[in-house]
């Protein structure tokens, strides 16, 4: 009995043990060592990633994304109602939240920041209005994501309630807001000075902004005030240094003079995986890169036989394999996995040079007889969705040549590569291309990029009647449900009509020190230090 | 002398003015568009029309051009297209790092080079002779980025004697005043931070130097070998004077002349050659700004970052030329 009371009592110890090592410990710099600098840091203006980074830990929106997903969750908005027509959205407010500069966050602060984006603004402050600076330049999300085109006017109800009436019914308005040029700022800290706040952001998030040393380091500070008391900040100071050379960011890490290292070399993973003091963290990216054709001319345009048979000749399994270095995902649909309305029932596309052969000569093409030599566009820049563009453009004109299929590859300039590509010459018939995700929702991904029929800044101009009426349609219903069951839909039909190849969804991999907890990344990319600790 | 002066600053004038039409239509002659590469991927064609609008990309180029020129007369470089800040100030942030580091650079190539060409020539064929030479060839041909990891990998990873990267460690302050960081060290009287500076300044700098050490070694050399032919040396010698006194009173001084030739064009060089350096030591300076912004098509960036070297340029060689008059009075200023 005696010895069974002692050894429950042993294992309970080891357990609080344990719970006390687990329990996040306050203090501590955190140097997070990334490729290149910010560009500005003033969310509504900004496209680049490094920029964003600093913004999603000094700034915060009205609704957030969950840890490891795009599920959506309070922000500086306690709640939301949606009205039954779907164009009016009524967020309540927390209370109680200060910015930085110690003034208080309200409803006219949410009308300020979003409000100087608009085009045309219809806003109605609650009590003392802020004035709307002039546009500095357009702010390039909140046109890219066709808020103009959703959002009627913003309203403060009252001190701490903001109703948005919209012109449309739009399904990813809400994740929309969870994006980083929806973040809430300071009206009062801009106005002191509209032309610096690029340089000094004022917001309500878990670090302050100190200093910036262009090109060398960025530090921010513990927010002492943070209104979420259940978690962090633990971190007292966090500095993100520039070190743009890959290598040399490892050996940072190795002599343990930073803790993150961000876009490590694909030879340096094993490295990390021997050494004692490092650890790995991975997560699936949330983007697609994929092969098109030119649907402006012909053959490519109708004959979907012919598109078939490519799909079918290229080893897309090989090119993942080897030139993705492990580092990527083949792809079957044209959102990933981690996404909700992922279509898991539609098939691979089979890699088999005999059923290529066979449907190329139904599509009136045997052996390739009567198709000129066709241009592969191939990608001169390393993007997560495709770190080697050239490589993987060999590798397939290679496949297609077995199946008769003459092809030569083309690139340019990366200007001036996504400018021609834009304008569907005649002298392209393949291209390389893909996207990285910014919501979370299908629709940036099945309606931004393949439906031709919507805008003409489509990059793929595939016109299908049936898929664009299902995209207005997974618009259109506000029920995540319902839109699920449309967007596999249209998953499928993709699949039967291949208007595009899907290639690959690529992993990340970072290495870090392993005193870092905590650490996790994002989806969407956006790097979060709020829960972050140090282990001593 | 000061008429020469004036009028050699006189001169820049039409030098900059042809930098500038060059630079201006080569860089908008060639392919690229800074609308495409800063939007990417997701750039709607409402999006594109409106930067280009916003940045006066659609205006034709001789308009374009115009405007530049008029913001020059005026002194205002503009605004960059990337970070939205005046262009004077993001070279006045970055142009210090790289000063410290050029200046560093060439200190060490003067004296290592020199000291390593003397020797070579009062020793000709020597060992010595031999090995300074072997060695000089062997720091023309070493890539730069090469040798800055393999001295990172040896004197940072494994020895643990200097920093890796960047200009200052996390955590040491220094109050800014000027951006050169030893100099705002000593000025605040700032003892940890000047050690912290100097200790990053020493790889980079050492990498940044090996070619023009080589250069300046090798010129020094065959130049001392060519004066110490002369008569006039043979006289020094042979009225007796020590060895030291010969070299350094009679020889150096006449074989200086294309030495410092080469040592001022050098300067040019290594600003150019930073951009490799600045790149592999996180060294936050105008090399690395000036390749990111040809890779981003920041026209403002390349165009008026580019008039800022060049006019540099230009007064570091009339400093050159007035140096002439000054170490060999046979020559004269007119």
């Amino acid at each position: 009995m005696l010895k069974k009371t002692l050894l429950c009592l042993a294992v309970l110890a080891v357990v609080c043990a344990g719970a006390v090592l687990a329990a996040p410990k306050p203090g501590g710099t955190l140097i997070f060592g990334r490729g290149g600098d910010s560009v500005g840091l003033d969310p509504a203006y900004e496209t680049d990633g490094n920029s964003f980074m600093i913004c999603d830990n000094v700034l915060e929106a009205l609704v957030e994304y969950k840890d490891e997903s795009t599920a959506l969750e309070p922000g500086l908005a306690e709640s939301w109602t949606i009205a039954p027509d779907g164009k009016t959205y009524t967020f309540k407010l927390r209370k109680g939240v200060k910015f930085h500069d110690g003034t208080p966050f309200n409803a006219n602060a949410v009308v300020f920041s979003l409000g100087r984006q608009m085009k045309e603004p219809k806003l109605k402050f609650s009590g003392k209005a802020w004035e709307i600076p002039a546009q500095e330049r357009p702010p390039e999300y909140w046109v890219s994501m066709e808020m103009d085109k959703t959002v009627e006017s913003i309203e403060a109800a009252d001190e701490h309630t903001v109703v948005f009436k919209l012109k449309r019914v739009d399904a990813p308005f809400l994740a929309n807001l969870g994006m980083d040029f929806a973040d809430i700022i300071s009206p009062t800290a801009f106005l002191k000075n509209p032309k610096e706040f690029v340089r000094n952001p004022v917001g309500t998030g878990p670090f302050k902004f100190v200093k910036w040393v262009k090109d060398d380091q960025i530090l921010l500070e513990k927010n002492t005030e943070y209104w979420d008391k259940k978690a962090g900040p633990y971190l007292d100071k966090a500095v993100f240094r520039a070190i743009p050379e890959n290598s040399v960011r490892f050996l940072e890490l190795k002599t343990g003079n930073i803790h993150i290292c961000q876009f490590p070399n694909a030879a340096d993973i094993p490295l990390a995986q021997k050494d004692p003091g490092m650890k790995l963290i991975s997560q699936p990216g949330m983007n697609i890169g994929y092969l098109s054709f030119n649907h402006t001319k012909e053959p490519w345009k109708s004959n979907t036989k012919l598109r078939k048979a490519v799909a079918q000749a290229i080893n897309r399994k090989a090119i993942v394999d080897n030139i993705y270095q492990g580092q990527g995902q083949l792809a079957k649909n044209h959102i990933p996995p981690i996404m909700w309305g992922y279509n898991d029932a539609v098939p691979q596309v089979e890699y088999s040079l005999d059923k290529a052969k066979a449907l190329l000569a139904e599509a009136g093409f045997p052996e390739g007889k009567g198709l000129d030599e066709i241009t592969l566009w191939c990608m001169p820049v390393a993007r997560p969705y495709n770190p080697e563009g050239l490589k993987v453009g060999v590798a397939m004109v290679a496949d297609l040549a077995k199946v008769g299929i003459r092809a030569r590859i083309v690139s340019f300039e990366w200007g001036t590569y996504l400018k021609r590509q834009r304008e569907q010459p005649p002298d392209m018939d393949l291209f390389q291309l893909g996207w990285t995700g910014d919501n979370g929702d299908p629709d940036n991904f099945l309606a931004v990029l393949y439906d031709g029929m919507a805008s003409s800044s489509v990059r793929t101009q595939w016109q299908n009647s049936e898929y664009h009426s299902l995209m207005e349609q997974g618009r259109q219903t506000t029920d995540q449900a319902k839109r699920a069951e449309i967007y596999k839909k249209a998953q499928q039909l993709m699949y039967d009509e291949m208007p595009v190849i899907p290639v690959a969804h690529s992993t990340q991999t970072w290495p870090l020190l392993k005193n870092v907890q905590d650490f996790k990344l994002h989806p969407t990319a956006s790097i979060r230090l709020k829960n972050v600790w140090l282990e001593k | 002398m000061a008429a020469y002066i004036l009028r050699r600053i006189l001169i820049l004038i039409p030098t900059l003015l042809g930098v500038s039409i060059i630079i201006f239509f080569m860089l908008h002659l060639t392919p690229g568009d800074p609308a495409e590469l800063l939007l990417g991927e997701r750039a709607s064609d409402e999006a594109l029309k409106n930067l280009r609008e916003h940045l006066g990309l659609n205006k034709p180029l001789y308009v374009q051009y115009g405007l530049f020129l008029k913001r020059l007369v005026t002194l205002d470089l503009g605004e960059t297209i990337w970070t939205r800040q005046k262009v004077w100030v993001e070279i006045r942030q970055r142009f210090p790092a790289t000063i410290e580091l050029s200046v560093t650079a060439l200190m060490i190539s003067c004296t290592l080079g020199m000291i390593f060409g003397i020797i070579s020539a009062t020793k000709q064929y020597s060992a010595f002779d031999y090995l300074s030479m072997l060695g000089a060839l062997a720091g023309v041909s070493m890539p730069i980025f090469w040798l800055g990891l393999v001295f990172m990998l040896i004197f940072s990873v494994n020895l643990g004697w200097l920093p890796i990267s960047g200009r200052l460690s996390v955590g040491v302050d220094l109050e800014v005043v000027t951006n050169f960081y030893i100099l705002d060290a000593v000025i605040t009287k700032n003892g940890p931070a000047l050690r912290d500076a100097l200790w990053h300044l020493i790889m980079p700098a050492f990498t940044l130097s090996t070619i023009p050490t080589a250069i300046v070694a090798r010129m020094t050399r065959s130049s001392m070998l060519e004066v110490l032919r002369q008569d006039y040396i043979k006289t020094a010698k042979a009225k007796g004077l020590s060895q030291f006194k010969v070299i350094f009173k009679h020889a150096l001084r006449n074989a200086l002349i294309p030495v410092v030739t080469t040592i001022g064009l050098q300067f040019g060089v290594l600003l150019g050659g930073a951009i490799l350096t600045e790149t592999i030591f996180a060294w936050p300076g105008v090399g690395k700004w000036m390749y990111d912004a040809v890779m981003q098509r920041d026209y403002m960036v390349i165009q008026n970052g580019t008039l800022f070297i060049a006019g540099l340029f230009v007064i570091i060689n009339l400093g050159v030329d007035v140096l002439y008059a000054l170490i060999n009075p046979r020559i004269s200023i007119k």
